[in-house]
């Protein structure tokens, strides 16, 4: 126990990552299938106004900064360092205070499901509600009251810190770490991608963060920023979050298309097809994510000039999206396909998320972006390169690197009903919303009603949101029955090509006896390579491993006391928050480096 | 195509994108089917060329190890180029219809103020001096302008056989202009997320023949009508005037009666639904309404009115008879 609290090792923390941030996974379904449920039939089965706005709000929230971002930061975590022949990240301990500060933000969030007695409301009632995208002047004090969108405003920033100092120290890791002989162009694509991941992270979260410092301000000292009876512009907030925003909606699929990358090649028993290409259109992606964020606010009347270009750039930037998807049908090409489940979730991101580019460049063009935004159809869009995209490459990641991870495989069996349910599951429950989408169904309502004859379309859409609810269910048991019957993975079940398959599974502690010398793209698949990579040597160099540290974690306790101190109005919890914190950091600067050799 | 596909799943979906009404959604609709038919066609060849790869790649047993293709520079620039292409035949007819889309609406177009509020729209009709909320009257055939704000928080403005969303805002003016061409009742709802009750802002716009709207015009300029002496709708009225009705609503013609919190209700025995657009007015529905509209529309700023029975449907026949 203790040894996890304190551990600075980049594969416990890994792991960590995994199973917390699964948890918040299984939690943003259940409030998903609350959503189907209710919308099930018109007038909905029961479920208030209320706890729909709060559902939806939460689900957006959990499935963006708590699901989807931290799996990525699993494989990060316990991948990177093994494929770039590393024995550790950068900064191990500043890797365990973004760990600790992401559990904390994500737990500070969701406790405002059941916070309502200590505000004299009712469990179900203080949580946030003004949609993941929180639009001013909606989020203002007058027209949200609450501690709502407080427990928004404060978890945020505090999960944004998280993800800004794993950003950095990812940056420097790859670009530091890099074993003898890796060059950049040998960097395994999915370094690569995590690679830009990175640097959208520490470009885009501070724009987020100093909307919500804006927003803050606004709520607790009565600034006028986005108020605009005060002068203030609600503009600004959508300009800021969506500058923001879409740099994110890359950080959430760069690293399901890294992954995507090292699967397809492995089971196919073929390089990546224009690893160049591929890289660069990769980079070209994170540039121009930057510039096409006014396509979230055709709407607001923004003029034919800004329309336009936005709709240009937006249109663009289908075209290296469009070249990845081609290299990787020229990576199948031509290869002795197996369809292991790694594989089929890697197939099936390919499939989908070729719908979900498709619908993007509809709506890319601003007039029929009128009739679409806002609808359901683009909720069909974002689940296609959300989930269709992004969680099944990360389940596809999951298949792949759990015998890594655990020492042991996932069974096929249940992976390929996993697969396939999921599968039909989400085209049932997604490819409907197009149809209710375009006939008018509006996003985020709680109920609708019958004329709108769209019913039909919700039902199928209901069968399929809770066919994936089973399909998940099937993947707990996977993992469950795995811890102890798995079969042996050893090295490399895989035949994978890049350097954490020359070690064994689980990794030992200190990764490689002997860091490797690279001198190819493809270590494993090249015979004089082969010849260079020592596999477990018996004699070694004593190496020596950093100890644990309670600092980071202690560090990491200061912040979610200052947010409580802020939604309760005490001055002197705050003021111990802050003490906290630097008294964590003063001591983990100071932390003599312990440890022992192996 | 794509409506007769739809359709076999029900219908009539009065809240359609598909079934333009007017000269913006048939611009738009047009747009879209291109648009539509360029994805079609890259869904097939690029999820063919996918399926294909899959089965005729398949591993078999004693195949040789694969080629090592690294790449392939012809290739790469070919699938950079050909979808460059098609983006083309999208981004050129999208901009002609940016434009002619965004454009002002002529001279001579009947302007309309449409004010958002949580959760119901205010019309205002400044060259004809009218006011009413909920369902808008237009004149088939003529070129109009909506000039569209908000009195509270961010809401949009969404009739989809007539025109695409447009936000609006409070301290800002936003423009959106378009011509029906067919007569009819369509269904619209606020599109941009604005709190409890966003899901029960609706709108209905009712698309005349030039007589009719005339009709209506003519209607709405009169003031109230007075019930008749001794009339239940007479003790209703009094009901009105004395109680808290009057601090958020406008009768004309009612001197008390000048609250603009709510919808202006010198007519509103006249209009097809209540509450937003939300229920058919009927006397059930509002004597429902008036004795709690919060359970009936969550959030709803109108409080409960505890009102005895008599006194409740005197003021239901009262404002049933404000046509």
């Amino acid at each position: 126990m203790k040894s996890w609290l304190t551990t600075t090792d980049h594969k416990r923390i890994g792991l960590l990552y995994f199973w917390t941030a699964f948890a918040f996974f299984l939690i943003g379904g259940l409030e998903a299938l609350v959503i189907r449920a209710q919308l099930v039939k018109p007038e909905g089965i029961g479920v208030s106004a209320e706890i729909y706005n709060q559902m939806f709000t939460m689900h957006g929230t959990t499935m963006v900064f708590l699901a989807l971002m931290p799996l990525s930061a699993a494989f990060f975590n316990y991948i990177i360092p093994l494929q770039i022949g590393a024995r550790d990240v950068a900064f191990p301990r500043l890797n365990a205070f973004s760990y600790w500060v992401f559990v904390l933000g994500g737990l500070f969030l969701n406790a405002s499901f059941v916070a309502g007695p200590l505000f004299g409301a009712g469990t179900l009632s203080v949580a946030p509600d003004a949609g993941w995208f929180g639009y001013a002047n909606l989020t203002s004090r007058q027209f949200s009251p609450g501690p709502n969108i407080d427990f928004w405003v404060l978890g945020l920033q505090i999960l944004g810190i998280a993800s800004l100092a794993a950003g950095f120290n990812f940056i420097v890791t790859i670009l530091n770490l890099r074993a003898p002989g890796m060059k950049m162009m040998r960097l395994p694509a999915f370094a690569w991608m995590t690679l830009v991941t990175q640097f959208l992270v520490i470009t885009a979260f501070p724009v987020i963060t100093v909307a919500l410092v804006l927003l803050m301000f606004d709520r607790f000292f009565g600034t006028h920023f986005f108020v605009p009876a005060g002068g203030g512009d609600p503009i600004l907030w959508q300009h800021l979050f969506w500058l923001f925003g879409h740099p994110e909606v890359y950080i959430l699929i760069l690293p399901a298309m890294g992954i995507v990358s090292e699967v397809l090649p492995t089971f196919s028993r073929k390089p990546l097809f224009g690893y160049t290409v591929v890289v660069y259109s990769g980079v070209l992606i994170g540039f121009m994510g930057w510039g096409v964020w006014s396509h979230h606010m055709f709407s607001a009347g923004l003029g034919p000039i800004a329309d336009s270009v936005f709709s240009a750039t937006t249109m663009l930037i289908a075209v290296p999206t469009g070249v990845k998807i081609f290299n990787w049908i020229g990576t199948l090409w031509g290869g002795q396909l197996r369809f292991t489940t790694a594989m089929l979730f890697a197939l099936g991101f390919i499939a989908m998320f070729i719908i979900g580019g498709l619908s993007g460049v509809t709506h890319a063009s601003p007039p029929a972006d009128l009739q679409q935004t806002d609808t359901y159809y683009v909720v069909a869009h974002i689940h296609y390169v959300l989930f269709g995209g992004t969680m099944l490459g990360l389940f596809a990641g999951m298949y792949y690197w759990w015998p890594k991870m655990t020492g042991r495989l996932l069974s096929e069996t249940l992976g390929q009903w996993h697969f396939w349910l999921t599968f039909v599951g989400m085209n049932l429950a997604f490819f409907p919303m197009h149809f209710s989408g375009l006939l008018g169904m509006p996003r985020r309502i709680y109920t609708y009603g019958p004329e709108l004859g769209v019913t039909r379309f919700n039902q199928i859409s209901t069968v399929g949101a809770f066919l994936i609810g089973v399909a998940v269910l099937l993947f707990v048991w996977n993992l469950w029955r795995t811890r102890t019957k798995g079969a042996t993975a050893g090295n490399d079940p895989w035949g994978g090509a890049t350097l954490e398959w020359t070690i064994p599974s689980p990794p030992p502690v200190h990764n490689f006896d002997v860091i490797p010398t690279v001198a190819s793209r493809l270590p494993r698949w090249s015979t004089s390579q082969l010849r260079a990579i020592p596999e477990g040597a018996e004699h070694h160099e004593p190496i020596h491993v950093p100890g644990g540290s309670w600092w980071p974690m202690t560090t990491a306790l200061g912040l979610p006391l200052i947010a409580v101190a802020a939604l309760s109005h005490q001055l002197w919890l705050a003021l111990a928050g802050v003490a906290v914190v630097l008294v964590g950091i003063y001591r983990w600067a100071y932390e003599p480096l312990e440890g022992e050799d192996v | 195509m794509l409506v007769s596909v739809v359709a076999a799943c029900g219908g009539p979906f009065p809240q359609s994108t598909l079934a333009p009404k007017s000269d913006f959604s048939a611009a738009v609709d047009h747009l879209f089917t291109g648009i539509f038919w360029w994805a079609v066609l890259v869904f097939t060849i690029v999820e063919g060329l996918l399926l294909f790869t899959i089965i005729r790649y398949r591993r078999r047993e004693g195949a040789p190890q694969p080629k090592a293709l690294h790449g392939h520079t012809a290739l790469e620039i070919g699938w950079t180029l050909a979808p460059a292409l098609i983006l083309v035949f999208i981004a050129v007819p999208t901009m002609r219809t940016i434009f002619t889309t965004a454009g002002g609406a002529p001279a001579g177009a009947l302007r309309v103020e449409v004010i958002g509020h949580q959760w119901w729209w205010e019309y205002r009709y400044p060259d004809l001096g009218i006011a009413t909320a909920n369902e808008l009257h237009l004149p088939v055939a003529m070129p109009v302008q909506l000039e569209m704000t908000s009195a509270d928080v961010i809401h949009s403005f969404w009739a989809p056989a007539l025109g695409g969303k447009r936000d609006l805002m409070q301290g800002r003016t936003t423009r959106i202009a378009f011509k029906a061409d067919s007569s009819g009742e369509f269904l619209g709802q606020c599109a941009e997320f604005c709190g409890a009750s966003h899901a029960n802002m609706r709108l209905r716009v009712f698309v005349e023949p030039d007589s009719a709207f005339q009709a209506w015009v003519t209607r709405q300029r009169a003031p109230a009508e007075r019930p008749a002496a001794r009339s239940p709708a007479e003790r209703g009225a009094q009901v009105f005037a004395r109680g808290a009705c009057i601090a958020c609503h406008t009768v004309d013609g009612v001197p008390q009666a000048r609250g603009t919190i709510g919808p202006n209700l010198t007519h509103v025995g006249g209009r097809a639904t209540i509450a937003g657009a939300l229920f058919p007015n009927t006397a059930d529905n509002l004597r429902r309404w008036v004795a709690n509209a919060p359970s009936l529309k969550p959030g709803s700023l109108m409080p409960m009115l505890p009102l005895p029975d008599d006194d409740l449907a005197a003021l239901v026949a009262y404002l049933q008879s404000l046509r």
